[in-house]
């Protein structure tokens, strides 16, 4: 006859079964903790929480068996990569562009690497780094450096490429239709539940889920799961438009300007908003460059590299060319009838800098908007501007004609966006590779 | 696990803000007993209880709330002929509310709220149920708690929302640049960071969102779990459906432009009244430089009306939506519109002259927009100057 389990043997039966509703194990003796991590290992109910409990009672038995068994918390899957396939898109139309404004990004493509290794990368070093870029192993990427913007775009043009405007030349050079990206100084965030957020997969969604720019939906974007049209929304508004650009948020440092952040030092964003919206039409709003993607084959030819403050430098606050496309970009998507959607996904922003120090330079900018916000806001185009380009042309010239004569940086600007058109025309329709 | 809640569950604010200068207006046709439950926050302010219905009924107010009351027979005698643009049989009658109020704010909310008292933890709420219910079915409310655990004061963050001012000329994207922890970001211009004075304030739904009867009946099982710890202002030239469940607005600012409109017994239409309202009321605070916020705070809906009924009172609304919005979209106001009195009569007007074709309803309610502000300047009338004149 099988002798009957003993009274602690069906204790710790019971304990592994209930593994979920338990708290705190530190009341346990030692070698009951060890038979019951043993056992939860058996059955195969060790989890990322269930072994924090088990690290949580500090007992060194628990940490050589961890160390033993080679046990190790493994990285929160990225669980929206199916959803990802369910939307048919499929990886080969989607470029992620970074600009690597710092040499080392072996710790940015390490965070990245579950998120990013999928896919195409197009890397552009800024023309005006001087440090060899160090990239780690395991991608499938390209590297664009000074030598091969200048054969591709000429010496005197790859001027317009340096500092942040250097990803514009990956937007540039790319031939896929989604281009997803992220500033080399931001790493993948966690939403509220503790889960790795997928960006590339969020922005996706974005980008070929409609955006509704005509009328206010008061539970944010309609097309995500578990939420739908209120009471009082058109119906014949509730197919949409097509969302050319979305633009997500960052925690940690948020995109703030020099003067609020050295104000507020200590400032940090810690509120995840669990919304994605859509920026109604002609509302125009700050497009931040540290976090985007767009439709490249819908709108491509409108971010650009245009405005160019006197003091530009190597960090965000010291720069307003982002500003400046996203103005171009909302008030084209809103003559053509595209949407703009803003909020998740999140990334996580680095510190970096010192806004007391970069407030010197980035006071310009801070100057400029109270002329270019009144200007876009009055911006109106003809009805013959029909493609991204011709819009895009159009805006150019309003600028030159109402904001040249008032600052020269605009004049400069206005004849830059022109010359990117032609660019975008003439080597968005050949084929690029890296030299050597 | 059902838990009976006691007082301190539901604890009151330490401070009452507001608590002379807001006042809350309740539209019942039944009784008052969820007033009991709602107490730890409402005590401390006055309420204007306007009773639909047959006025021969008497509606006990539980004791200890300082309130007026006012039946039908109260509205005729105080208005008069123009009682005929206060809706009967419809909770669109609070509007007489908005109007006999003398505070500055107006929180508005609907009748026969039980506390039950239950205490479950979804995902990441742990309401406290509270029943309530509107004209037509019981609708439970509770008094949610955000995902840090910390019971919501519904009441307490529309007054912050209408304390802080909001930012309709450009979009910020972090929302609320107001509240603690955020700010206005990169490419904001320094001018345009004060901000306008905020009007309106439209709360929101967790659980059974507010949907019109067709998507009720497709989805009826879509339960709303997303807490969105946002609150923004709703950008000038832009539209939205203001839902009149969890409302507050600035009585001094707009109070003549929430007329509910015309519902109910008699009318073609039911279910429109907050969203006329909120359409009128945004195309006025566009012209006078004024903020609508929305977002936060959510408060806890639990039952769903029949989308049957609803679909019987809403179908009208929404073919006539289509032609509605393009109108209030176009919508533009004289400069000489400078009060929202003058800025009412002018769309009253309009309405006329555009919307009468799509159905003669619109020329009753027309006409009834100018009796409400009529009615509304007869009980405001704006008062003597020191040294006696009339202004």
């Amino acid at each position: 006859m099988r002798t009957p389990p003993c009274l602690l043997s069906l204790t710790l039966d019971s304990a592994v079964h209930n593994l979920s509703n338990i708290t705190d194990l530190s009341p346990l003796p030692d070698h009951i903790l060890i038979e019951l991590f043993l056992r939860t290992l058996r059955t195969g109910k060790l989890t990322e929480r269930v072994l924090k409990l088990f690290i949580a009672t500090g007992k060194d038995e628990v940490f050589s068996l961890i160390q033993a068994l080679n046990i190790q918390v493994t990285v929160t899957p990225v669980l929206p990569t199916s959803k990802l396939m369910s939307l048919s898109i499929k990886d080969d139309e989607i470029d992620i562009v970074i600009g690597a404004l710092r040499p080392d990004l072996t710790s940015f493509m390490n965070e990245w690497r579950t998120i990013f290794s999928r896919f195409h990368l197009i890397i552009v070093k800024d023309p005006d780094l001087k440090e060899e870029l160090k990239i780690p192993e395991g991608f499938n990427l390209d590297v664009y450096k000074k030598p091969d913007i200048d054969r591709v775009v000429g010496t005197s043009t790859s001027t317009i490429f340096s500092g942040y405007s250097c990803r514009y030349f990956g937007y540039l050079v790319s031939r896929k239709k989604y281009i997803i990206s992220v500033d080399d100084d931001c790493y993948p965030a966690k939403d509220n539940k503790g889960i790795l957020v997928d960006a590339v997969a969020q922005h996706i969604t974005n980008l070929t889920t409609p955006a509704t720019p005509f009328f206010f939906n008061t539970l944010y974007d309609p097309f995500t799961e578990g939420a739908d049209f209120v009471r009082g929304y058109p119906f014949s508004l509730r197919s949409g438009v097509q969302c050319a650009l979305s633009c997500g948020l960052w925690l940690n440092l948020a995109d703030y300007d020099a003067p609020t952040q050295a104000l507020k030092p200590e400032e940090r964003n810690s509120r995840y908003v669990d919304a994605v919206l859509t920026v109604p039409a002609r509302t125009l709003m700050p497009i931040s460059g540290i976090n985007i993607a767009f439709n490249r084959e819908v709108i491509g030819p409108a971010l650009l590299p245009s405005l160019r403050l006197g003091g530009e430098g190597k960090f965000r606050w010291e720069t307003m060319e982002d500003i400046w496309s996203g103005m171009c970009v909302k008030v084209v998507c809103d003559h053509l009838g595209l949407g703009v959607k803003t909020g998740m996904p999140y990334v996580w922003r680095n510190d970096r800098g010192d806004a007391i120090s970069s407030l010197r330079k980035e006071w310009e900018g801070v100057k400029l908007m109270e002329e270019v916000v009144p200007f876009f806001q009055s911006v109106r185009l003809s009805r013959e501007a029909t493609t991204t380009e011709d819009c895009v042309a159009e805006v150019a010239n309003v600028v030159k004609e109402q904001l040249g004569s008032k600052d020269p940086m605009f004049a400069r600007a206005a004849k830059a966006m022109v010359d990117w058109v032609k660019l975008w025309k003439s080597v968005g329709s050949s084929t690029s590779s890296p030299g050597a | 696990m059902a838990e009976p809640a006691t007082a301190t569950q539901a604890a009151a604010p330490a401070v009452s803000l507001l608590k002379d200068e807001l006042d809350i207006v309740i539209p019942t046709i039944r009784n008052l007993d969820f007033l009991e439950m709602w107490r730890p926050f409402f005590q401390p302010y006055h309420l204007i209880i306007v009773q639909d219905g047959d006025p021969s009924k008497t509606i006990k107010v539980p004791e200890g709330f300082d309130y007026e009351l006012y039946n039908r027979n109260d509205i005729n005698r105080i208005l008069g002929p123009k009682a005929s643009c206060i809706s009967f049989k419809d909770s669109a009658c609070r509007c007489f509310g908005y109007m006999v109020s003398k505070k500055k704010y107006i929180f508005t909310i609907d009748d026969d709220c039980f506390y039950l008292g239950f205490c479950y933890y979804g995902q990441k709420l742990n309401p406290l149920i509270v029943l309530m219910g509107d004209l037509d079915t019981l609708v439970q409310i509770c008094v949610a708690k955000d995902p840090s655990g910390k019971a919501i004061n519904a009441l307490e963050q529309h007054i912050k929302n209408l304390l802080s001012p909001s930012t309709p000329f450009f979009f910020n994207t972090l929302y609320d640049p107001f509240r603690e922890g955020a700010d206005f970001v990169r490419g904001y211009p320094f001018s345009l960071r004060e901000g306008v004075p905020t009007a309106a304030s439209h709360g929101l739904w967790l659980n059974i969102p507010d949907y019109d009867a067709p998507t009720q009946l497709v989805k009826p099982l879509e339960r709303n779990t997303r807490y969105v710890d946002a609150v923004l202002t709703i950008p000038k030239g832009t539209l939205f459906p203001m839902c009149g469940m969890n409302l507050a607005f600035n009585r001094e600012l707009i109070g003549p432009a929430m007329y509910f409109g015309l519902m109910g017994d008699g009318q073609p239409i039911g279910r429109y009244d907050d969203m006329w309202a909120g359409w009128c009321t945004k195309v006025i605070c566009d012209h006078l430089g004024l903020g609508v916020k929305t977002g936060l705070p959510y408060i806890f809906h639990s039952k769903a009306s029949n989308p049957f009924v609803n679909l019987r009172k809403e179908y009208k609304g929404i073919y006539w939506q289509e032609e509605i919005i393009p109108f209030f979209q176009q919508a533009v106001l004289p400069k000489d519109c400078t009060t929202v009195q003058k800025c009412y009569i002018e769309l009253a007007k309009q309405v006329k002259e555009k919307l009468s074709k799509v159905d003669p309803y619109f020329d009753k309610l027309a006409d009834a927009m100018v009796t409400w502000i009529e009615a509304w300047d007869e009980l405001n009338p704006t008062g003597p100057v020191p040294n006696g004149k009339a202004a």
